[in-house]
């Protein structure tokens, strides 16, 4: 008897758009494969085991996370998993295992689940893990000491300490072309230029990033930057090499966009970007440290909740 | 059901229907048994008639004691049942089942009552025309507190799929000049404006009457949208048009009271669009009060466990529980669901993506908003984050990426406060 149906009875819409967290993190990785791949080119099997080790642990830790605090299982949507790629991206190669075991692990628990989990993090929890590894373990992150071994037919220098430390002579010796070409040292996922404006541009088309976000940051360095060279074009580099190096194209695609811990609105937004752009180079430029980036988006990530009361008008909103 | 394209930057395009891809016309015959159902809630005492008593198509049924609400007969029979119906948040209806007889029979109280399109009266439109097809809100006309002073008519069908009013408007064009006018002549109004799409603009020009031309893309023919875009009268947050003197009445309602003057009869057919699983749409025509296992008998639908039957549109429609759910003046649309095309609601937390502020016509902070709504801060959520701008249409909850129920959290959210206000307000009085 057809009576005996039972149907589906929900609120409207009945419609969705298909969109889901996990395809949008698969599509996150799938943007980030070209990077990661020249660095397995570049660096070899021991690249390859520090990505997969921290991709691994971070689902690890997340699983015993869930399973410690008996909430439902996470890690099939995909974000543990990005949490561990692009944790791997920004190591150098030659990172300890116990580094990377210990970078998902604050990455995951500390930077991500003790705030609720996903949508929760005010920080990007790639960020804070990092930020934390590089205090703790200075040494690691030096890249011309941890890439020593390594011989390729371009300067193993680290562009940035290079800057830092010798001044901008001493990175005049990188063209354009090479340092988008990845032909730099630096972190496994984060010296291949193109590949990652590549990635950048694939998420921003599918809508999986804001591009509002990611501009305004690629601005924030130009500006600053030309700002200091044009001031003193001896000891400041162009914004050339400050946009190229370091971390700061991953960190304008990858980290600077993490849903959760930066802005929505059209305003903040630019803000933001421009914001973390101006802090990397002050950093990079006056700061004690080589790179910004990482320090940068903390910063603007605490600014995130403030920008965000910047908002427009509901429609129909008395005063 | 249209997805994400793979370009996500741009906004959904979400088309509205059109009558090219609509079957004609098929029309249902009469069942044996109709449920007719009134918003006034069940009530045993007041009751005004009984079961078994005899009616007409088209005979008034009073409803209770000391209330102005009826409901109109679409059949001629006798009364089954009288019953006490639940639909969403709760809500109490009266659904009076009627047993249909072989022989029909008109009644004639309307026509008696109104004579010809010339004697039409405020009266007797409000006392006969208020349970016709396309349901116009004829008690908004004699409202006193809130007096109206322009109408729009919707030609254009305000959601998706539904090519209810479009096929209304092509084939009654003369029922809805003469509704227009008995309009004017009840109300007094003459500031009346059509709405339509681009398709129907050459032909409603010809009535003479003014026409502006709505988009083609959901949502802009829901009427806060018209008022905004087309009157450039934005309706205050949480108010309503009428609260700021525009009543909407789709054509439907349009054409039904021109009918009901020129025949003497009060219509009782409804017209919707029917939607079967494999997404093909064709026009209906039944009584009020057909069930829909009748409408799916009709055209060979099967319908299986975990199903959706969709009353009204995909974005603001209502499901129902019953495939007994009748036919109602105000139904456009009956969708039929596959339980493979039903999208996966879920209780992920928002991820902040932002995806629905981009969507949203309101602008409203749905990222922060639906963080109050989730832990059930109604009036923090209402004072700070806009939930009263929200004009309903669904888009938020279309596009979330962790599947959120948005829109049901806002509507429970509206409908929360409003039930507080209420009892506030009776411990008061």
């Amino acid at each position: 008897m057809a009576d005996n149906n039972k149907f589906i009875v929900s609120h409207a819409p009945f419609w969705h758009d298909g969109s889901k967290i996990s395809l949008r993190n698969y599509n996150m990785a799938l943007a980030a494969l070209p990077a990661i791949l020249l660095g397995i080119i570049y660096y070899g099997m021991p690249a390859v085991g520090v990505i997969s080790l921290s991709i691994s642990s971070a689902i690890i830790w997340e699983l015993v996370f869930c399973r410690v605090t008996k909430r439902s299982i996470t890690i099939g949507d995909g974000n543990a998993a990005i949490i561990g790629l692009l944790f791997g991206m920004l190591l150098p190669a030659t990172a300890p295992w116990w580094l990377v075991i210990i970078g998902t692990l604050v990455a995951i628990i500390i930077g991500k689940q003790i705030y609720g989990g996903i949508g929760g993090n005010p920080f990007n929890p790639v960020v804070v893990a990092m930020a934390i590894l590089m205090i703790s373990w200075k040494d690691i992150f030096d890249f011309n000491e941890a890439l020593i071994n390594y011989d390729f037919d371009f300067a193993m220098i680290y562009p940035l300490a290079a800057l830092k430390h010798f001044g901008v002579s001493a990175v005049d010796s990188f063209s354009t072309g090479d340092l988008l070409m990845g032909k730099q040292s630096g972190g496994i996922g984060s010296t291949f230029g193109l590949g990652l404006i590549a990635g950048g541009i694939y998420l921003i088309v599918r809508g999986i990033i804001r591009w509002e976000i990611s501009l305004s940051f690629l601005f924030g360095v130009f500006i600053t930057a030309l700002i200091f060279n044009l001031v003193d074009s001896a000891r400041y580099a162009g914004p050339v090499i400050h946009l190229f190096t370091g971390y700061t194209l991953i960190g304008v695609f990858f980290l600077a966009t993490e849903d959760s811990s930066s802005p929505v609105n059209f305003i903040p937004m630019l803000i933001y970007g421009a914001g973390a752009g101006l802090m990397t180079v002050l950093i990079r430029n006056i700061g004690v440290y080589v790179d910004g980036v990482i320090f940068a988006l903390l910063i603007m990530n605490l600014v995130n909740p403030l920008l965000d009361k910047i908002k427009p008008k509901a429609i129909g909103k008395v005063a | 059901m249209i997805k994400r394209s793979f370009i996500g930057l741009a906004k959904p395009q979400l088309k509205y229907g059109s009558l090219e891809d609509t079957h004609s016309l098929k029309q249902i015959s009469t069942p044996k048994e109709i449920t007719l159902l009134s918003n006034c809630p069940f009530d045993k005492k007041n009751l005004l008639f009984k079961k078994k008593e005899a009616v007409k198509t088209g005979q008034k049924l009073l409803l209770y004691k000391e209330s102005d609400e009826y409901v109109v007969s679409s059949v001629t029979g006798q009364v089954s049942s009288i019953s006490s119906y639940t639909g969403d948040f709760g809500r109490s209806y009266t659904a009076i089942a009627v047993e249909v007889a072989d022989d029909e029979e008109i009644d004639d109280e309307f026509k008696s009552a109104a004579g010809g399109s010339k004697n039409a009266t405020l009266e007797i439109v409000k006392n006969y025309l208020a349970f016709v097809p396309g349901n116009p809100p004829v008690k908004l006309f004699s409202d006193k507190s809130k007096p109206v002073n322009k109408i729009v008519v919707c030609c254009a069908d305000s959601d998706l799929l539904i090519t209810t009013n479009q096929y209304v408007v092509k084939s009654y064009i003369d029922a809805i000049k003469n509704g227009i006018s008995v309009l004017k002549t009840i109300t007094g109004i003459n500031d009346i404006i059509m709405v339509a799409s681009q398709g129907q603009m050459h032909e409603l020009s010809a009535t003479g009457e003014k026409v502006e031309q709505v988009n083609d893309t959901y949502p802009s023919a829901l009427p806060h949208l018209i008022m905004k875009d087309i009157l450039g009268k934005v309706v205050p947050a949480g108010k309503s048009p009428e609260d700021i003197g525009v009543c909407f009445i789709s054509a439907e309602a349009v054409a039904s009271i021109g009918n009901a003057f020129s025949n003497g009869q009060i219509p009782v057919t409804k017209i919707f669009t029917l939607v079967k699983k494999d997404g093909s749409k064709l026009l209906v025509s039944a009584r009020i009060g057909t069930p829909a296992s009748e409408i799916f008998k009709a055209f060979n639908i099967t319908l299986n466990e975990n199903d959706r039957i969709i009353f009204g549109g995909p974005m603001t429609g209502s499901s129902v529980y019953s495939e007994d759910h009748p036919v109602q003046p105000d139904t456009d649309a009956v969708i039929i669901q596959d339980k493979e095309d039903i999208p996966v609601i879920s209780d992920y937390p928002c991820t902040n993506c932002g995806d629905c502020i981009r969507v949203c016509p309101a602008n409203i902070q749905i990222n922060l908003l639906v963080r109050f709504l989730e832990s059930g801060q109604y009036e923090e959520a209402a004072e700070q984050y806009d939930l009263f701008s929200c004009i309903e249409c669904g888009l938020c909850s279309y596009v979330c990426v962790s599947g959120m129920p948005i829109f049901q959290y806002i509507r429970s959210a509206k409908y929360e406060l409003d039930r507080a206000n209420t009892a506030e307000a009776t411990n008061n009085g």
